[in-house]
């Protein structure tokens, strides 16, 4: 048969890198895209370059879904959390390679980087239903009145994910704000952004409501701003801002009070240590409810 | 019927208010640098009580470098020595509250009944309750050995200024931080008091730094480059600024702010105790509260019973001299505040709301204000939205639990909210729902060391009191 010297190597199929928000997948409104190279320079593919409006869109998604997710139980946050690991885990190896290209690191290392990422998922499913036992307080209060602090999710969070770690960095940022029942706005990592893009593929399988993760891809300092200065956000992390941006971000988001979770130095350079309870802690409100007692 | 009473002046004698005061810095009494003065007035007669040094930013370093050279000695005391000075100066605040009492209805307004039997009382607690931590700082869930951060810059209001006071400096110092602090432009003279506490307890020097001064001198503060911890309770505008001053430094913050809240009487309230609850939520301290009940949240078929009520209730209150025992609602802090609460309620009018309040005579002399009530209010109009920050009450309606939740949470405020109804599972799914830091159900406006305060939203960030007020002073 002649079939065989005329066979050539398969073509592989690329993929269209989307956007993940409000549990879909679209390009940028504005039709913008951006190279991805791997840490040599070769190209990977095209991310949607996001525009302001795509930001605004996802915090629309983002507060569309806070009551319900906020107003799940813990129990039910847990499963979907570990719903996630679960699906992850099935992904390793896709997940090892994006990272391997994305960060210039071994196989092997990638392959390390992706199990602790999973490693993770299932430590924060576990603390859903534990953080508010940690950190709320029944008070003695002088007086016959019944009075217990408990946590409660801040609300919408923007997330600048890590610019370095673009997978366990990532995951690491994002877990701890909704396992706590917040709703988040991830801006990837600008030069790595594929593992981020890919995850919201296996948050769209896991169970996860729509809405609870966005994810844009794009320039850090074109779309920050505008999450920065948004009214309807409560919350912004901005670990993946260098120092400049992140003083401009701090100032912006004063206008309304966002909680600002600041760069924090040498703590956000290894994601393989221990993460103690800081980023769960990070984006709570203590609240208070007094009742009398009496017959 | 109106009940007629003889007037039951506390006595002013106990306490004795010096013609001038410096700046408590280092553990000695010191001029401005500049010797610049200001006075502070009684806001009920208007008198001069006395004449206070203005902090310059020659004084604020000063102050700062007193309070660094401090800590190190201090944050190295063992916790239970600083306990005992902590203990010290509850009980030093237990034997002379009358004395402060009566000094701060001077000279802020507030009525003799709620600055002795609520304002001191909780002074005191406060130091009791903080001074307890102080060799517990490894048992309150922030790691085995939670270091202070150094010194903290603490701004505080008119509203409470001793009470303030010991939110700010108690939970600092126990802590193991040494404080700067400045006390309102218009109430300075409770924390120069409190500076003699110091002495009495034998604090060191330079742990606690008192200086006067206005919206300037705190600035100064807050902006020092050698300050770890700023703590500010004021109004959101100022608080907004502070944020953005200390974007892009190391500084630890928390702001307690303002706030608009709700205070929601479902249909199955009993009339009454909701009244009372209603009457104390927003008439207290004259309204003065950034957790008061300012938006009267009334279920549509019980709202003219419980608004009848109230009329009734609100006739009945005195105002007037914050010294006599019978006085309910004293004096407005100042005659700026009293032109914000006048602007306000004339928006309030012009915008459509009918304005109501009883008839009562006003003294001549001083800044006073009607208890005074809007009914007809939509939630766009600015009183149903601005913190007025005095005795005027928004009244609006609602059908449903759900229309309650909504319209309660439209605000940019998340500080405190009241819900009263005699249905157990409601309370709970309300308190649920709002976004307030405090919940007051068939309650309102209690306060206590062991439980934490703070707000939501733009009320602020942080939390004080109980474990958690121990964290915006630790290293964590």
């Amino acid at each position: 048969m002649s079939e065989k010297s005329e066979k050539s190597e398969r073509l592989s199929v690329f993929k269209t890198y989307k956007l993940y928000v409000g549990g879909k997948f679209p390009r940028s409104e504005s039709g913008r895209v951006y190279e991805v190279t791997d840490s040599k320079g070769n190209w990977l593919a095209n991310a949607p370059l996001s525009s302001r409006k795509d930001a605004r869109d996802a915090v629309v998604a983002a507060r569309k879904a806070f009551g319900g997710w906020s107003g799940a139980t813990a129990y039910n946050r847990g499963q979907v959390l570990y719903r996630v690991a679960e699906m992850l885990d099935g992904r390793r190896e896709q997940f090892a390679a994006e990272v391997a290209a994305a960060e210039g690191i071994s196989k092997a290392k990638a392959a390390a980087q992706v199990d602790a990422a999973v490693d993770r998922w299932i430590w924060y499913a576990g603390w859903t239903d534990k953080i508010g036992q940690i950190v709320g307080s029944a008070n003695p209060v002088a007086g016959p009145f019944f009075n217990l602090s408990t946590p409660e999710p801040t609300g919408v969070v923007v997330v600048l994910a890590p610019q370095a770690s673009s997978f366990l960095g990532l995951v690491s940022v994002i877990a701890p704000a909704i396992a706590t029942g917040n709703t988040v706005i991830v801006v990837a990592s600008e030069n790595s952004p594929l593992p981020a893009l890919a995850l919201g593929e296996v948050l769209a399988t896991s169970d996860l409501p729509g809405g609870v993760v966005n994810i844009l891809s794009g320039r850090t300092a074109e779309i920050s701003p505008s999450l920065a200065s948004h009214q309807d956000v409560n919350a912004i992390d901005l670990t993946g801002a260098d120092a400049g941006l992140a003083k401009d971000l701090q100032i912006a988001a004063a206008d309304n009070m966002k909680r600002v979770l600041r760069p924090r130095g040498a703590k956000d350079g290894d994601w393989s240590a221990d993460p103690g309870l800081d980023r769960l802690k990070a984006f709570l409100e203590t609240k208070t409810v007094w009742h009398p007692i009496g017959v | 019927m109106a009940f007629e009473y003889a007037p039951a002046p506390e006595s002013r004698a106990v306490v004795d208010i010096a013609p001038s005061y410096g700046l408590f810095i280092d553990g000695q009494f010191s001029e401005a640098a500049d010797g610049k003065v200001f006075k502070t007035v009684s806001p009920s007669s208007e008198e001069v009580l006395s004449e206070v040094a203005q902090a310059g930013a020659e004084d604020v370093d000063r102050a700062v470098k007193a309070a660094r050279k401090a800590f190190e000695k201090w944050s190295a005391l063992p916790g239970a020595e600083r306990a005992k000075y902590l203990f010290r100066i509850a009980r030093i605040v237990q034997e002379r509250s009358r004395e402060l009492a009566v000094l701060e209805s001077l000279d802020n307004g507030k009525p003799i009944r709620e600055t002795r039997d609520t304002d001191l009382p909780l002074v005191a607690a406060h130091f009791f309750y903080y001074a307890g931590w102080a060799d517990k700082l490894g048992h309150a869930g922030y790691g085995a050995d939670p270091r202070p951060l150094g010194v903290a810059g603490q701004v505080i209001p008119w509203n409470f200024p001793l009470l303030m006071l010991a939110w700010k400096i108690a939970p600092a110092l126990a802590a193991g931080n040494t404080v700067v602090l400045k006390p309102a432009e218009t109430t300075p003279l409770s924390a120069l008091f409190f500076a003699d506490i110091c002495r009495q307890a034998g604090l060191p020097k330079g742990v606690v730094n008192i200086i006067t001064g206005d919206g300037a001198t705190g600035a100064a503060l807050v902006e020092h480059p050698d300050i770890n911890k700023v703590a500010f309770t004021g109004s959101t505008e100022v608080g907004k600024a502070i944020a953005r001053s200390i974007a892009g430094t190391d500084k630890k913050i928390t702001l307690e702010l303002g706030g608009k809240a709700a205070n929601i009487v479902f249909d199955d309230a009993p009339v009454d105790q909701a009244v009372e609850g209603i009457v104390n939520g927003i008439f207290f301290n004259q309204g003065h509260v950034c957790c008061a009940g300012s938006r009267l949240l009334v279920q549509e078929s019980v709202a003219e019973e419980v608004l009848d009520a109230l009329k009734r209730r609100m006739q009945t209150l005195r105002v007037g001299d914050p010294l006599d025992k019978n006085t309910d609602i004293g004096a407005i802090n100042s005659a700026e505040q009293l032109a914000r609460i006048t602007e306000l309620t004339e928006a309030g009018e012009a915008e459509g709301a009918d304005r109501w309040a009883p008839a009562c005579d006003l003294p001549s002399a001083g800044y006073w204000f009607r208890p005074t009530l809007f009914t007809n209010v939509t939630q766009a109009h600015r009183i149903a939205r601005e913190e007025i920050f005095g005795p005027v009450l928004s009244v609006l309606t609602f059908r449903t639990p759900a229309e309650a939740v909504e319209k309660a949470n439209n605000t940019q405020y998340g500080l405190s909210a009241g819900i009263w109804t005699e249905k157990g599972s409601r309370i709970l799914w309300m308190a649920n729902q709002l976004r307030a830091g405090v919940v007051w159900a068939n309650t309102f406006n209690k306060f206590d060391p062991t439980s934490p305060f703070g707000g939501y939203k733009e009320s602020g960030f942080g939390r004080e009191g109980g474990r958690h007020g121990l964290e915006a002073y630790l290293d964590v």
